[in-house]
């Protein structure tokens, strides 16, 4: 598809020659490299709350963001009106960050091999608003019938269409259509009139409506929330100290994200402030560990055909078998530590400057068997789900808190606990795994990682794993 | 700058063409910041973005849509969406407009904009974030690398009108400066951070004392232990009790007290904290974050007696959650530019104590001294809380060694309770703020 084809060729007739003159404008007081990000994204919220439809919300946001590189130092303007003038003139004010002479040699545009990983005719957004808001109602109808001590039921459903051009003065250009979609459903619960407990459970992707009838009906996840929330009426305080953990399938991989994701992202390797930096080469998990990012996943929430500064998005082998292998690179990091982009930069919006970002982190299958790992451990607990964490990417501290967990007892899951938090040091907790199950899972698609500010979509998995030591930060003794 | 008559433009053009109640809100910004490492130069940013929203009801169906095109096209277009939404929502019996009666601003200056911050030109803004993180590098040999330092700078406006005959418009600006230096002993590596932020730039900290905090509170986490699992008392300093704060916050929300999703539900004139607990929401204090003429519907700011000594005295209400309680609302409408609004608060803060908090670390003869805290953690509707903190140990009265690596957990209701004491310290940083908290037992695990 040319140019003049796409979508913005086609809303805002923008033509290669405007691009090349953005970017000669933009690098006009010198710089070693400068690109266009062009968004266009329309976004839709329906949510159900005490079985009403209470709110309905579509928007627009467009606009472009010009970045000028020169050295270790980004000059970033945006403008929220896609005219010549107010462009060029974002383009002077990025310009601002270089003095002398441009180092840039003139090249044409090419447009960057193109592929569809979201192969999605009619993206959920352009479907009538009838059929998305019948997932929330029936979400809300499922939930209240799953059982009775159910009291408040609430269920959200967003997507949105995000189509975007990236042009940059290594003559990239690269244009994508990025649907995403998320249904989730959140129950409080409560038994003879005692403390109500939350239960949640949500996904999606990049997929088209169908994949809510198809794959993960609203049913599925209503259920699954109010089972969540019925499991935690019966739960004790979490146990405090440290202890044997065994993780389930699936969500759990969020450990990956926080223990060791953020702490490879270039960065922070590049300014040396990582737990992890200078460390490619060493051992900083078990060997049975071998972690990966991958943004070419068919229809998952992490997932790119091209990044944000119009790379193409790659698997990522960040730890194999123990080793540390690599950190994810945008293009200024990879430039300044001579690397290639691995095509990890990615940003909120066009009113942001691209970071290194995760897409999809996941750990492969191991040999074990789930019932072996749980069977093979004395005293420990067992975590089925959490909420998020967080890192502090320089001692390496992460956390993140369990929403679903057991305890284990001679090798069985017996009793469940609620509020227990996980606390431990990224480049060590991995180093004390010591089962992998064959039991791989993804998420179900609902992650949303915030980084200085800006959040994006990613996924996590990870199959049960058992860490023979970590912090458990309870109440109970 | 934006003729507020758009707002009421819009208004009138969805009342035309069905709505029978419409609020629109338009905001525009413009943001500025400079980021500096290891001495030089590293990131400007420089620009500026406008938005219009607009939630139209149709007797008790409500549809919302916002756009960035501020175009007549672009206006048509949101008018048209909110519509087509209104028609695919369920009636709501709640459903509404503040009553006209409940509708107003604070007039007079309440100092929320300031033009001295546009006179400090680019170069001067980015010596400002040298000079910060400089006096971070070289306040001890043991900071040894930087993640930078930061000067920003915002400017804005937000215009509010609705078929009630409202329109409102304030403006408001904000300077900030911020240090993350990094410290090294050995292989170990530790961060932290301090800033100063206010809506004029006369009132912000010097470069040197941003620099030189941001330096001791980083140093100081050099060679953190990890504790053994005990009991102990708990001191937050005033950052982490800012967060602390927040979480009360979340529970005396009008949305979680009609959903009941809050431990703090129907506890109305009771005992939820200990004496030295008095919390109040204060939108209308000059010059301050959360401070502002009116809500985002439209009502007057106003203060709020939240807990008072102990007894929980209000919630914090918005006209929706007002309708549900059968209360009336407290001018706590908060929401971006469209939908329905939730809650949010002016200044929220805790009463300032008696005592500095040197003092109040003199009386603790074991316990834990809190300075970060990550990680959620922490659940409104049960009050269960439990975060990862690092920070220092209390020996004697004195700070003994840096922790790190742990988590404190109890629960909400306990921890306000076992409040045993609160500081001297209150500080305006943000529209969240509290003094230095002690409470007298919490569970910290470690080993």
């Amino acid at each position: 598809m040319s140019l003049s084809e796409s979508f913005f060729g086609r809303k805002f007739a923008i033509t290669e020659h405007d691009l090349e003159w953005y970017l000669s404008e933009a690098l006009s007081s010198g710089g070693d490299y400068a690109d266009l990000y062009f968004e266009y994204l329309s976004t839709s919220q329906l949510s159900i709350d005490e079985s009403i439809v209470k709110s309905a919300v579509e928007g627009v946001s467009l606009g472009v963001g010009v970045r000028v590189i020169s050295g270790e130092r980004t000059g970033y303007a945006y403008s929220d009106d896609l005219s010549p003038e107010k462009i060029r003139k974002a383009a002077r004010v990025a310009a601002c960050i270089a003095s002398g002479p441009s180092k840039v040699e003139k090249t044409g545009l090419e447009e960057t091999r193109r592929r569809d990983l979201y192969p999605v005719i009619t993206a959920p957004s352009e479907t009538s608003l009838a059929e998305r808001v019948e997932l929330v109602k029936r979400a809300d109808r499922a939930a209240r019938a799953a059982d009775p001590r159910v009291f408040q039921v609430t269920a959200g459903y967003a997507d949105s269409l995000r189509h975007v051009l990236v042009a940059t003065s290594d003559g990239v250009l690269s244009m994508d259509r990025q649907p995403l979609a998320r249904l989730g459903v959140s129950v409080l619960a409560s038994e003879n009139g005692g403390v109500p407990q939350r239960g949640f459970s949500g996904g999606g992707g990049r997929v088209a409506l169908d994949f809510f009838e198809a794959e993960k009906t609203p049913e599925h996840f209503a259920r699954e929330a109010v089972r969540q929330a019925i499991v935690q009426l019966d739960a004790a305080p979490a146990p405090a100290g440290e202890m044997t953990v065994v993780l389930g399938p699936g969500w759990p991989g969020v450990l990956l994200h926080e223990a060791v994701g953020h702490g490879l992202e270039a960065d922070f390797n590049r300014k040396k402030v990582s737990a992890f930096s200078g460390r490619i080469g060493q051992q900083v998990a078990s060997p049975l560990c071998t972690v990966i990012d991958d943004g070419t996943m068919a229809n998952r929430r992490g997932s790119l055909n091209v990044d944000d500064e119009g790379a193409t998005t790659q698997e990522n082998v960040l730890i194999e078998k123990g080793i540390l292998r690599g950190y994810l690179f945008d293009k200024l990091s990879s430039r300044l530590l001579g690397s290639r982009t691995t095509g990890s930069g990615r940003r909120e919006s066009y009113q942001d400057i691209p970071m290194p970002r995760m897409t999809n982190t996941f750990m492969l299958a191991g040999e074990s068997a789930p019932e072996d790992i749980i069977r093979s451990t004395a005293r420990g607990l067992y975590c089925a789900n959490f909420g998020g964490g967080q890192v502090d990417i320089t001692s390496g501290n992460f956390v993140f808190s369990a929403s679903e967990s057991y305890l284990i007892e001679d090798g069985r899951i017996t009793r469940p606990v609620r509020g227990a938090m996980l606390t431990g040091n990224g480049p060590e907790a991995l180093k004390h795994v010591s089962m992998v199950g064959h039991d791989l899972k993804l998420d179900e698609g609902v992650g949303l990682c915030g980084k200085e500010g800006q959040s994006v979509p990613v996924g996590v998995g990870i199959p049960t794993i058992k860490i023979d030591r970590m912090t458990v930060g309870g109440t109970a003794g | 700058m934006i003729d507020p008559q758009l707002a009421r433009d819009t208004v009138r053009l969805a009342m035309e063409r069905g709505a029978s109640g419409a609020e629109c809100t338009i905001a525009e910004g413009q943001e500025f910041s400079a980021q500096v490492r290891m001495r030089g130069l590293e990131t400007l940013k420089d620009a500026g973005s406008r938005r219009a929203g607009l939630r139209i009801l149709i007797g008790r169906r409500v549809g919302s849509s916002h756009t960035s095109d501020l175009s007549s096209a672009g206006i048509q277009e949101m008018v048209n969406s909110a519509l087509a939404l209104a028609a695919i929502a369920t009636e709501d019996p709640h459903a509404g407009l503040p009553d006209a009666s409940d509708l107003g601003a604070l007039t007079g200056d309440l100092q929320l904009y300031s033009d001295d911050i546009q006179n400090v030109e680019i170069p001067a803004r980015i010596q400002a974030a040298l000079e910060a993180e400089e006096a971070a590098l070289s306040w001890d040999p043991r900071i040894t690398n930087s993640e930078g330092a930061s000067f920003g700078a915002y400017s804005g406006e937000r215009i509010f009108a609705n078929s009630r005959g409202f329109l409102g418009s304030y403006r408001t600006s904000s300077c900030s400066l911020s240090a993350t230096p990094v410290a090294q002993q050995g292989e170990a590596m530790e961060r932290d951070f301090w800033y100063s932020s206010a809506r004029s730039h006369a009132k912000l900290d010097s470069p040197a004392a941003v620099g030189r905090r941001a330096a001791e509170r980083t140093v100081r986490r050099l060679g953190a232990r990890k504790l053994s699992t005990q009991k102990a008392p708990v001191i937050f300093d005033s950052v982490t009790a800012r967060s602390l704060l927040g979480n009360i916050f979340d529970a005396v929300e009008g949305d979680a007290i009609y959903r009941k999703a809050s431990f703090l539900a129907g506890r109305m004139g009771e005992r939820v904290a200990s004496e030295h607990v008095t919390i109040v929401d204060d939108g209308t204090a000059p010059g301050l974050f959360g401070t502002s003429p009116f809500d985002d519907e439209g009502v007057a700011s106003r203060r709020t007696m939240v807990i008072e000594r102990g007894l929980l005295q209000n919630y914090l209400l918005n006209s929706y959650a007002a309708r549900k309680l059968g209360m009336r609302t407290t001018g706590n409408a908060a929401r971006g530019v469209t939908g329905n609004a939730g809650v949010g608060h002016g200044n929220f803060f805790l009463e300032k104590g008696q005592r500095p908090p040197e003092d109040l670390i003199r009386g603790i003869r074991r316990g834990l001294y809190v300075t970060e805290l990550i990680g959620q953690g922490v659940n409104i509707v049960t009050g269960d809380y439990s975060r990862g903190a690092a920070g220092l140990w209390i020996e004697n009265g004195e700070f003994a060694y840096p922790v790190s690596e742990i988590t404190i957990a109890a629960n909400l209701r306990e921890m306000l309770m076992n409040v045993e004491a609160a500081g001297s310290d209150l500080e305006f940083r943000s529209s969240v703020a509290s003094p230095t908290l002690v409470i007298r037992e919490m569970t910290v695990s470690g080993r």
